[in-house]
């Protein structure tokens, strides 16, 4: 047996697994209420979601595109730096992301947490459900809906900053002449979420 | 200044204190002491001055996890032949159980500030500010803590 210097041996490794040390620190975090943000990624045919829900409730989805790093970041700074992955709070919303994508739900029945909206977006987001799952609005619609019918840009830009994307249909605000529009998650996705629907 | 989630403090950090925790507890209890200093970092984070050196903040708190496990292992003396096993020896050089037996041996405050300058780099004057004493008294017990460790554990190659 080689003994090797003391020093050395204290500082140097073989890599420590610390994976489940990480995940014991989220369940002793949840328990003693000082897991402000779980969050998990979730893989689905338009790529990797983030899901981040506070006790309160699901607060936030976002596309690769977004950058999960940048998003991760923007809720320690808006919610609470206490951001841990935390799959376990996460269970109920990906198991039903993931019945949606395989075409077996229509709508989410999770708590939302709806605190990174306020005013005009938050109203206009509160109207997304109301548009079908397999249709369509346009944003002069939503915008209607609101309460607000001139605000039809202000609907795009509440749409383009949706914290709920998915779960909260943005994907359903189509332009006035049927073609699609922006989308937080880019083009693509939002066709595949509509034709995944059935609607385009 | 963008707020850093916990999530990246761990996993900056997470390694390099739980060899911080195991020199400073042992290999049997470090797992729990690293578990008791991330869920208080956690607790404490959102007050942590923007700024601040995140790897002594944490050595900080393992360091006062530390205090209280022994003032509960004080209260509860344990005859020495009931003390847990050493975690078995693999192939790594941390798994040499004289190592931890003479790691265990130093007095606390050499065994804390070796593994405060070696395994968490820190410089002597945070060292000092971590267990209450100067620069060179902090400098002093971790050149005898090594001196001791060396005497007591020597590098050699045996069969």
């Amino acid at each position: 047996m080689t003994r090797h210097d003391p020093l050395a041996a204290l500082a140097d490794d073989p890599a420590v697994d610390l994976a489940p040390l990480r995940a014991r620190l989220a369940t002793d975090a949840d328990a003693a209420g000082l897991l402000d943000v779980a969050y998990r990624t979730l893989d689905t045919p338009v790529g990797a979601l983030l899901l981040a829900a506070t006790e309160h409730g699901l607060v936030r989805v976002a596309y690769a595109v977004e950058d999960h790093d940048v998003v991760l970041g923007t809720l320690a700074e808006q919610v609470s730096p206490r951001v841990l992955h935390a799959p376990a709070r996460l269970d109920a919303v990906a198991r039903e992301v993931d019945e949606y994508f395989a075409g077996r739900r229509s709508s989410f029945d999770v708590a939302l947490d709806l605190r990174l909206a306020s005013g005009f977006r938050r109203r206009v987001l509160d109207h997304l459900a109301d548009i079908a799952y397999g249709s369509t609005a346009s944003y002069a619609a939503v915008a209607s809906l609101a309460g607000s019918p001139a605000a039809v840009r202000a609907v795009g830009t509440a749409c383009a900053r949706n914290p709920l994307p998915v779960v909260l249909p943005c994907h359903r605000v189509v332009r006035a002449d049927g073609s699609l529009g922006q989308y937080v998650g880019g083009a693509d996705a939002k066709q595949a979420l509509l034709v995944l629907e059935g609607a385009a | 200044m963008t707020a850093v989630p916990f999530e990246q403090v761990v996993a900056a950090h997470g390694a390099t204190v739980w060899r911080v925790c195991r020199a400073v507890v042992g290999p049997v209890d470090a797992d729990d002491a690293w578990s008791e200093t991330f869920l208080s970092a956690l607790q404490a984070y959102p007050a942590l001055r923007p700024g601040s050196d995140v790897r002594a903040w944490l050595v900080t708190i393992a360091h006062r996890k530390a205090i209280d496990r022994h003032r509960v292992a004080a209260r509860q003396p344990v005859p020495l032949e009931q003390l847990p096993e050493p975690a078995p020896v693999d192939a790594g050089p941390a798994g040499d159980p004289a190592l931890w037996e003479a790691v265990r041996s130093l007095p606390d405050k050499q065994r804390s500030a070796v593994a405060y300058r070696y395994v968490a780099d820190l410089p002597y004057a945070e060292i000092g500010r971590i267990l209450g004493t100067s620069e060179a008294a902090a400098r002093r017990s971790a050149a005898d803590g090594v001196r001791n460790l060396r005497a007591r554990h020597p590098q050699e190659t045996r069969p």
